[in-house]
């Protein structure tokens, strides 16, 4: 069933797993053996799309954990949820969104209505708790029955400012005489008017009151020194058929539907992340697909999208004005990219419809290492943990491996659309913030003056294992008459995995697949994310002394450090075996671009030499070759 | 018209979800008695996500009616048609 209500879902999260049930139910397991082992194993758990059904089995886990003799959290909070109506069932949701941030949260949860008495008793169960944090909430019939006295705006102001003072009173016991810090959650417009289109000159108006009331605690909250959860904003965003149903509200006094718990949940989340510290500080993208429309090595800077012109280009910029409002805000900003460094940063010096510039830019990193390694120089040249990047990337491979190699950093699943990344990058909280201070603005500053431009020296990331979990398949065939305009383009296109850049028309294609003696070869990579489509071509021949010679071999820079080129050596050795070669010859020429196959003969096992102007020829006996290793299953496609 | 099986399908899958369980076994007779932890909570949790699964909002009146999983499948019919 694919129709899902408009409920606010964690959509920036990955999917879970087939294995998420099972995992969870491991973790509730008697007795807890290795404690560390197992909340690291439910902080993992909490890092997915989770539906409020899940999130209260995970929670339960989380629970079980907690209470464990032992238990030892790095991080923690004492949360008390005082409220006047039902808030039982939004419990699971801010444990849990807490554990997805490492931070295990103790609740107490007076029944609803009691938290007057709870303040001012110091024999009451919230005195014996001791919590760290006081979150406030209060429902909106609660609140607008404050209203009904009100005969005019006056009094319906006065009343406002009166409601908003007794707050004031409860933020100062909370803070003063529990020592906690407050959260106050703003009130969820969701009263009916009755007035229609200028209901706010109805004094007795609850729908009226409640702005009044959420513009009066914008105010009343910075001077209190106390930090709001706006649902009122989120509400808007999101629409309030997800987060209010009145099946719930009658029926149990739950204000917030209980499908919108986990969204609550790790707003609440955020806040107590926030202050302890944990918001992220630095927003790492990738380049090409990312920042801009097309491939910076193949389409060169006039060639990707980007700027006024169409859709997609004022989208990709518009993302770029995003990054700016984070830079200014002092989130400091990266760029993680495969690409060749002077490629790369062309586009931030040259394009003049770019609105990022290379300065705005911290930290620099393209080449053609693996982005784990890459993410692990930003943050270490950065000198901040690497809990504290958040990585934006279109290419999903990218996005898991991240996620499997270095799971403290956070790798929002953003949507193809880049229209649709500023909003993603937003609901999904990245970069909360709780006060804004002069050095928040200054820390880019003074991140800048610190990064070095270090050589970035390889560390070794365990690809293997992850690339064999991706199930890859190479599929490959000679083309027929339907794949010669994708082959053409390939071939036209690919400037940079590219031996030696011959540019062919459709018809020397054709006329290569017909010729006798010769080969041409298209290979298309599949692995669990999808299909990526036709992504290499080699096109050879047999001289008369039964040498394969290699003419062309290319491949899309999107399938780069996956081990297809070594799996593509399989395929082309045996095709050649069975023209009867006993020899494969291939060349490198050299262009602007190519430089990364410099060595591509050289690392598969050709005998390579030099020859002038940076030519290099290699040869591979095809007698002793010995088929590469890889995690790639390859498969003959049939036309 | 929606067929009785894939509401089952659906349903069966919103239970596992809500109890953690894939062993139980559906039928129309089947209510909180049957099943141990279906309180109150896991009712309400229950309908929510059935709800969710097939984009359908049930008003209060069908929602204080079910008493077992018949009701349930009954209603849903009746929404998605």
């Amino acid at each position: 069933m694919g129709v899902r209500s408009n409920s606010p879902e964690l959509y920036w999260l990955p999917q879970q797993p087939p294995d998420w049930r099972r995992r969870v139910t491991a973790l509730s397991a008697d007795p807890v053996k290795d404690w560390n082992a197992s909340w690291a194993e439910a902080v993992a758990l909490a890092k997915f799309r989770l539906s409020f059904p899940s999130t209260n089995a995970l929670d339960l886990a989380v629970q079980h954990l907690l209470s464990a003799p032992l238990a030892r959290a790095t991080a923690s909070c004492r949360l008390a949820f005082l409220s006047s109506s039902t808030t039982t069932h939004l419990a699971a949701g801010i444990r849990v969104g807490a554990s997805r941030r490492g931070i295990a949260v103790e609740m107490y949860e007076p029944s609803y209505g009691q938290y007057r008495q709870d303040l001012t008793d110091t024999q009451s169960g919230l005195y014996a708790f001791a919590p760290t944090i006081v979150l406030f909430a209060f429902d909106a019939v609660f609140v607008a029955a404050h209203a009904l006295e009100a005969k005019t705006i006056a009094d319906a102001n006065r009343l406002a400012d009166e409601f908003v003072n007794s707050l004031r009173k409860l933020w100062a016991s909370a803070r003063d005489r529990l020592g906690a810090l407050v959260i106050q959650q703003t009130i969820m417009p969701h009263m009916p008017n009755y007035g229609g289109n200028n209901e706010h000159r109805l004094p007795t108006s609850g729908a009226a009151f409640i702005s009044r009331v959420n513009q009066r605690l914008r105010e009343a909250s910075d001077e209190a020194g106390i930090d709001l959860l706006s649902l009122d904003t989120r509400v808007v965003q999101d629409g309030l058929e997800g987060w209010f149903s009145p099946v719930s509200w009658f029926g149990a006094k739950q204000e917030v539907a209980l499908p919108a718990s986990p969204a609550y949940g790790d707003m609440v989340a955020r806040v107590i992340a926030a202050r302890q510290g944990r918001s992220a500080k630095c927003c790492v993208f990738d380049l090409d697909n990312t920042l801009w429309g097309g491939v910076i090595g193949d389409d060169g800077v006039n060639g990707i999208v980007i700027g006024a012109g169409s859709a997609a280009g004022e989208a990709f910029l518009n993302l770029q004005n995003y990054a700016l409002d984070l830079r200014r805000r002092g989130v400091i900003l990266a760029v993680c990219s495969k690409n060749d460094e002077a490629i790369a940063v062309e586009p931030f010096d040259n394009r003049a419809d770019m609105a990022l510039r290379r300065q705005d830019v911290t930290c620099f990193v393209a080449n053609w290492q693996d982005k784990p390694s890459n993410l692990q120089i930003i943050a270490r040249q950065l000198n901040i943990g690497l809990d504290a990047l958040v990585f934006v990337d279109d290419n999903p491979f990218e996005r898991e491996l991240v996620r499997k190699s270095l799971p403290e950093i956070f790798v929002p699943e953003v949507p193809d659309d880049p229209a649709l990344i500023p909003r993603c990058l937003s609901d999904a909280g990245c970069f909360e913030m709780v006060a804004i201070t002069d050095d928040d603005i200054r820390r880019t500053a003074t991140y800048a003056e610190n990064a070095l431009r270090a050589s970035f020296q390889h560390e070794a990331v365990d690809l293997d294992s992850y690339l064999f979990g991706l199930n890859m398949v190479l599929r490959w065939r000679r083309p027929g008459e339907q794949d010669i305009a994708r082959v053409t383009q390939l071939i036209n296109k690919t400037n940079q995995f590219n031996l030696t850049t011959r540019r062919l028309n459709e018809s020397d294609v054709r006329a290569a697949m017909a010729a006798p003696h010769a080969a041409v070869l298209q290979f298309r990579l599949v692995d669990r994310f999808g299909d990526n489509g036709v992504i290499a071509v080699v096109i050879g021949h047999i001289a008369d002394n039964a040498e394969f010679m290699i003419d062309d071999w290319l491949m899309s820079c999107r399938v780069l450090g996956r081990q297809v080129e070594g799996a593509m050596l399989n395929v082309l050795s045996s095709v050649a075996r069975e023209m009867g070669a006993t020899r494969l010859n291939g060349v490198y020429r050299p262009t602007k671009k190519n430089g990364i196959v410099a060595d591509l003969l050289a690392r598969l096992g050709f005998v390579t030499e030099e020859a002038s102007n940076g030519v290099v020829i290699g040869a591979l006996d095809l007698e002793s070759f010995d088929e590469h290793r890889t995690t790639i299953n390859i498969e003959k496609e049939s036309l | 018209m929606i067929d009785k099986t894939k509401i089952y399908d659906v349903l069966r899958d919103v239970f596992a979800e809500v109890f953690m369980r894939d062993d139980i076994p559906l039928s129309a007779s089947l209510s909180a008695k049957d099943v141990a932890g279906w309180d109150s909570i896991k009712q309400v949790e229950i309908i929510m996500e059935t709800e969710q699964r097939f984009g359908v909002r049930f008003a209060s009146q069908e929602v204080d009616n079910f008493r077992n999983v018949g009701d349930l499948v009954a209603t849903v019919m009746r929404r998605v048609g």
